[in-house]
């Protein structure tokens, strides 16, 4: 058994023990390293969020009670409060939410079942996706030549939910698209052979198991769309308002309208209540995802 | 720019076509006999004039709760496109009407009245380190605000210190910038080392925190900032309430609100609300920062007022 005693041997040779220790040491301070740079980053984006967070409540926590949330705009900001604008907030989400699902899901899932994989369907595809990056005052001054003028809604609600719907429908059908094509081909396959129709198969297996991203796409998308200014002021949404609405076609302001007049005013009260505003926007955001993420929740653990 | 002007007057009158449609079905507004008016007012504009209307019209709806008063804020001439085809009732603005947008409005059909509704101070101000420029001429203000070759402030005014200048403008678009470029700059291009912002606010940070630094704006910024910035005399005036209302400080400027004529003449509330208004213009413009009028002027406005709402 000389043999692999002299294996071994070259072995030995072969492999330095002090420089093969030297160079996994060296990976592992590389490994360290790195480690750091990642919590360094995601210390560096929680500190600043939090600071943020910290300038907002000392600024506004004292702001924010049920006056504030019922009283209308007033020129004392110990009077004033936001009621007409988050109102007006709650009636856009209430229209956007199914609007974008509806049309938005709709689109994502033609693109995905349905449409032939030819040059066209990749043409769309790519144009949703620039879309998706358009600037949302361009957005605004569609809405207003289209909505406000050509539809003749007038500076309504609908106006402004249908100008926001449309700016978050490429985040959407992207979203929609991508969890779709997620869903296993094994699934579908499954269900088409137990003699389902592609729409059966569609509505009862796909659908469900891309619920999840789908809701996910939703959540950004209408997200950013509560948080937008620009776009609702192209369309004619007003800054100040004696009345609520009372239909979609009623004039309205929104939230995000009304915590950007008070930064500008000149008066340091009007900048806290601009921070009380930016804590109700905060809240409400929240809650809708909460439920978002619940519903999201569920359906996963179901498939 | 022909074809510029061709399309943007081509867009306007189709808007007009289609505003005129849309009011003629749901914007009857007006009341019946007696007190409670019902109906739209539309007020947007210059938002220097907003916090004045956004009073008036807190006070309105107590008095008139069935009455939807809407104020926004794109600005003067953002205000001045929608007026010009009619959308809106009260254009706000913190400059006249231009000559473009007066044509635009007659060619769509729109007789409008400018009322005055108070008076405004545009304040220079200096960064409170700044103990040496007290005073200053309008003409040195023209050449340190177009000149490039003006550096310091020894540049200014030969016995004043080798400080570095820093200059901040509200934005172009602004009324309180055409203003301050037609008292000021005499049509001049202002400089381009100027910073300019549409916020007020982020001008008053930038003088506050640089020492050689020069800005403006309207009084009512100056006032909620006296402990971080000072106001340099004009011409040798301060501007204070008394010289901003006599009119003895030189960048005295009234605000104004144009009315559609049609509006006012057809529209019960927005003839009662322009009364309103100008009863309350001076005590409310002077709770929120700006300075009202004498009362002469308010009665010139209420005659005119009455006259075109047909008494």
């Amino acid at each position: 058994m000389a043999l692999p005693n002299s294996e071994f041997k070259n072995r030995k040779n072969l492999m330095n023990r002090e420089t093969v220790s030297q160079q996994i040491k060296r990976r592992l301070r590389l490994n360290e390293f790195f480690k750091y740079v990642f919590l360094a980053g995601l210390v560096f984006a929680l500190l600043v969020l939090s600071t943020l967070i910290y300038d907002v409540i000392s600024k506004g926590g004292g702001w924010v009670d049920l006056d504030f949330l019922r009283n209308f705009p007033s020129r004392r900001p110990e009077d004033a409060g936001l009621y007409p604008a988050l109102i007006g907030s709650l009636w856009l989400m209430l229209l956007i939410v199914p609007m974008v699902f509806i049309i938005g899901v709709g689109a994502a899932i033609y693109l995905e079942e349905y449409a032939p994989k030819n040059r066209m369907t990749s043409f769309i595809e790519v144009n949703i996706s620039n879309l998706a990056g358009v600037p949302s005052i361009v957005f605004g001054l569609l809405g207003l030549t289209i909505f406000v003028r050509v539809m003749e809604l007038g500076n309504s609600i609908m106006a402004g939910a249908l100008t926001l719907g449309l700016m978050s429908l490429p985040i959407v059908i992207v979203a929609s698209q991508e969890s779709l094509r997620a869903v296993k081909m094994e699934l579908r396959h499954a269900s088409l052979a137990l003699g389902a129709s592609k729409w059966q198969t569609t509505f009862n297996v796909v659908l469900p198991s891309a619920l999840p991203g789908i809701i996910t796409g939703i959540i950004l998308a209408v997200s950013r769309a509560i948080g937008e200014t620009a776009p609702l002021i192209m369309v004619g949404a007003a800054t100040f308002i004696s009345t609520t609405p009372s239909s979609v076609l009623s004039d309205f302001t929104a939230l995000p309208i009304q915590i950007y007049n008070w930064t500008s005013r000149p008066q340091a009260e009007f900048q806290n209540l601009a921070a009380a505003g930016i804590i109700v926007l905060m809240t409400m955001l929240i809650t809708m995802n909460s439920v978002a993420i619940y519903i999201r929740n569920k359906y996963t653990n179901r498939h | 720019m022909s074809w510029m002007k061709k399309s943007a007057l081509l867009a306007s009158i189709t808007s007009v076509a289609l505003v005129g449609a849309a009011c003629g079905n749901n914007e009857e507004g007006g009341a019946a006999e007696g007190d409670a008016l019902s109906g739209k007012v539309v007020m947007d504009g210059s938002s220097t004039v907003f916090p004045i209307m956004e009073a008036v019209a807190e006070e309105y709806s107590a008095e008139q709760p069935e009455v939807e008063v809407t104020v926004g804020v794109s600005g003067t001439g953002g205000g001045f496109k929608r007026f010009v085809t009619g959308e809106t009732d009260f254009s706000n603005a913190s400059r006249e009407i231009k000559e473009e947008e007066a044509a635009e409005a007659e060619e769509n059909g729109v007789e409008f009245t400018q009322l005055s509704v108070a008076l405004d101070g545009l304040s220079l101000v200096v960064n409170p380190a700044n103990d040496w420029a007290q005073d200053i001429t309008i003409e040195e203000l023209n050449k340190m605000w177009t000149d490039t070759n003006v550096k310091t402030w020894k540049d200014v005014r030969s016995d004043w210190p080798d400080e570095e200048i820093s200059f901040f403008s509200p934005g172009k678009d602004s009324g309180t910038f055409d203003f301050f470029n037609e008292a000021v700059l005499d049509d001049t291009d202002i400089r381009e080392d100027a910073q300019l912002s549409e916020d007020d606010n982020v001008l008053v940070t930038g003088v506050a925190g640089t020492e050689g630094a020069i800005g403006f704006f309207g009084y009512a910024y100056y006032i909620e900032n006296q402990d971080t910035l000072r106001a340099v005399a004009v011409e040798g005036v301060e501007p204070t309430t008394e010289t901003i209302n006599d009119l003895s400080y030189p960048l005295s400027r009234e605000i104004f609100t144009y009315v559609n004529n049609a509006s006012l003449k057809d529209k019960e509330q927005v003839a009662d609300f322009a009364r309103f208004m100008n009863e309350n213009a001076a005590a409310l413009s002077e709770e929120v920062g700006y300075v009202g009028m004498e009362q002469a002027r308010y009665d010139e406005n209420m005659k005119m007022i009455d006259e075109l709402a047909g008494e």
